[in-house]
């Protein structure tokens, strides 16, 4: 064998295996999810068959009837979702700009307790507060339900926010208000398109986790408010695989949408994914 | 007025976290040991936790929770650095392969575990392949991957989730770290494992470890996947303080609290333990 085949013997290995962990991906990734496309429009499918005997529209025909609590449980899921997304940029964005721009005294704390959240489970606190929202009416209300959705989706808006922030120079900001911009204006065309990438990426964790709680929704909304969530469970539990596989296919489209918007923002250097190196 | 500005801005994130989630945590530390006046628990007392640490079926509960969260948290830092050694270098389809690990992070824990019942279980798509190929002649000598005692239906669930979530982490820092380690230890001799254990490794891992972290205390605490995986006895702790906070039996709550309020616990002394580790270790470095 000579020198040079020598050398490329390794790298011919190495390239085999990278390939076997690069189908693993992709194989991995895809599997999961094709599942669901199959049962959605299967009637009957018998064990060991490996294509189902009957083919029917039934659970697409049940999903957009009117009728069915599916069309109400997806514009819950969309209400809530939205408002807590909104509601966390109005108190994430100034958040994020005083924690990565500033320092100040028992800063320490405040990244503390705002990131507590995110990493200590929230069903105790949900289980806790539950009594005082009784009192107050809060429980079985959609008021309720955002209330209890902000405590797991803050700390990931203002940590990704902050990060951004970090990066952010306030120079810019001066320069334009010297050239006679007024505050509204310095906002809208300097500060706004800087962080836009923290307030996209932030927005969608707060959007997906909110859109995916189960525990919380249930525990604050008792029942009465009904997300797509809790009919993907209800159906789940009943072993309606064709049903549930339906609802999961129109619970994931809001995610596929947000991650072919915001992918770009997810790597690269002005990712929010770097802010949760500091945790 | 710097200082009343910077208060200005943080109040309104202080606030919804300071009362619903500390004070949250604290009514429902109160309701774990049976004080709370306007409820009508006026009887302090650690009953409830004299109870559950006595009880069979919590400790089962948490050696489920403690293997699930130990085993996942491992094999996400193993196979995040593995998938992100390999999508780092150049290869045709990289644009689409790169999307499609983005693809998990975006994607409800819920999708996947219903697809991993679909793929996993005993009437699943594989047992239907294994049937098929005769490996296998009814479905009940197909493994049971779900609903299983070991939670591997749970486990598969969080690695698909969270895999994709310390691998970006992973290959950022691999990214900003450039070639110039590797190619120095290549070039004073180092071959391809001793450059990866040496100079790869020791910049990957201090780097995880908060994502790590993060994933060990989230799979702890969740409720989702494993009520909809795990077997009911023994379920995970989560699973099992919601059961008994459900009970019609009102005197199972304060179990149920001190079940929630350990889960918070818990963690919070990992992390506090982990950040003290992380300073003495870095404090030594200096």
């Amino acid at each position: 064998m000579s020198e040079i085949q020598k050398q490329q013997a390794p790298r011919k290995q190495v390239n085999i295996i990278r390939n076997i962990v690069l189908l693993g991906i992709v194989l991995g990734v895809l599997l999961p999810m094709l599942p669901q496309l199959i049962w959605s429009i299967t009637h009957r499918w018998y064990f060991p068959d490996l294509i189902p005997s009957e083919w029917s529209a039934r659970s697409w025909e049940y999903i957009v009837n009117p009728n069915t609590r599916v069309i109400r449980a997806f514009l819950n899921s969309l209400v809530i979702a939205s408002a807590v997304t909104v509601i966390g940029i109005v108190i994430g964005v100034p958040a994020g700009k005083a924690l990565g721009m500033y320092k100040f005294k028992l800063k320490w704390l405040v990244e503390l307790i705002i990131l507590a959240p995110a990493i200590v489970p929230s069903l105790a606190a949900t289980m806790g507060i539950q009594v005082i929202f009784i009192r107050i009416g809060l429980a079985d209300t959609m008021l309720g339900v955002i209330l209890v959705h902000l405590i797991p989706t803050l700390p990931y808006m203002i940590v990704t926010l902050s990060g951004v922030f970090a990066n952010y120079d306030p120079e810019f900001e001066e320069q334009a208000r010297s050239l006679g911009a007024n505050r509204a204006k310095t906002f809208f065309l300097i500060t706004l398109p800087a962080v836009f990438p923290g307030i996209v990426t932030g927005s969608m964790f707060a959007f997906l986790i909110s859109w995916g709680q189960y525990i919380l929704t249930i525990l604050v909304g008792g029942g009465r408010i009904i997300t797509l969530p809790i009919l993907l469970f209800s159906f789940t539990g009943s072993g309606d695989n064709s049903i549930a596989s339906a609802l999961s296919i129109v619970f994931v489209l809001p995610a596929i949408i947000i991650l072919i918007v915001t992918s770009k923002f997810l790597s690269g250097k002005s990712s929010g994914m770097g802010g949760f190196g500091s945790i | 007025m710097k200082k009343f500005s910077i208060l200005i801005m943080l109040a309104p994130a202080l606030a919804v976290i300071i009362l619903l989630f500390l004070g949250g945590l604290l009514l429902g530390l109160l309701q774990s040991v049976n004080y709370m006046p306007i409820i009508g628990l006026n009887d302090f007392s650690l009953n409830a936790y004299a109870s559950i640490f006595s009880d069979s079926q919590f400790l089962g509960s948490l050696a489920l929770t403690l293997g699930i969260s130990i085993v996942t948290t491992l094999l996400t830092i193993v196979f995040s650095i593995v998938t992100a050694l390999a999508l780092r270098q150049t290869f045709l389809g990289k644009r689409l392969v790169n999307f499609l690990y983005q693809f998990p992070i975006t994607i409800p824990h819920l999708v996947i575990a219903i697809g991993i019942m679909l793929l996993y279980s005993q009437s699943g798509f594989f047992s239907r392949i294994a049937t098929n190929l005769g490996f296998i002649s009814t479905q009940s000598e197909f493994p049971i991957l779900v609903y299983d005692d070991l939670g591997i239906g749970i486990v598969l669930v969080y690695l698909w989730k969270q895999i994709p979530f310390v691998g970006l982490i992973v290959l950022s820092i691999l990214q900003s770290s450039g070639n110039d380690f590797e190619e120095l230890a290549h070039s004073l001799g180092a071959n391809k494992w001793q450059t990866f254990r040496h100079v790869l490794l020791p910049l990957i891992i201090p780097g995880i470890l908060p994502a790590s972290i993060i994933c060990f205390a989230f799979v702890f605490g969740s409720y989702e996947v494993p009520f909809l995986l795990g077997k009911p006895y023994p379920a995970v702790l989560s699973v099992l303080a919601y059961r008994l906070y459900e009970d019609t039996d009102l005197s199972a709550r304060p179990e149920a609290m001190a079940i929630a309020v350990f889960i918070a616990v818990f963690v919070s002394i990992l992390v506090l333990v982990y950040k003290k580790v992380i300073k003495n270790v870095s404090g030594r470095a200096d």
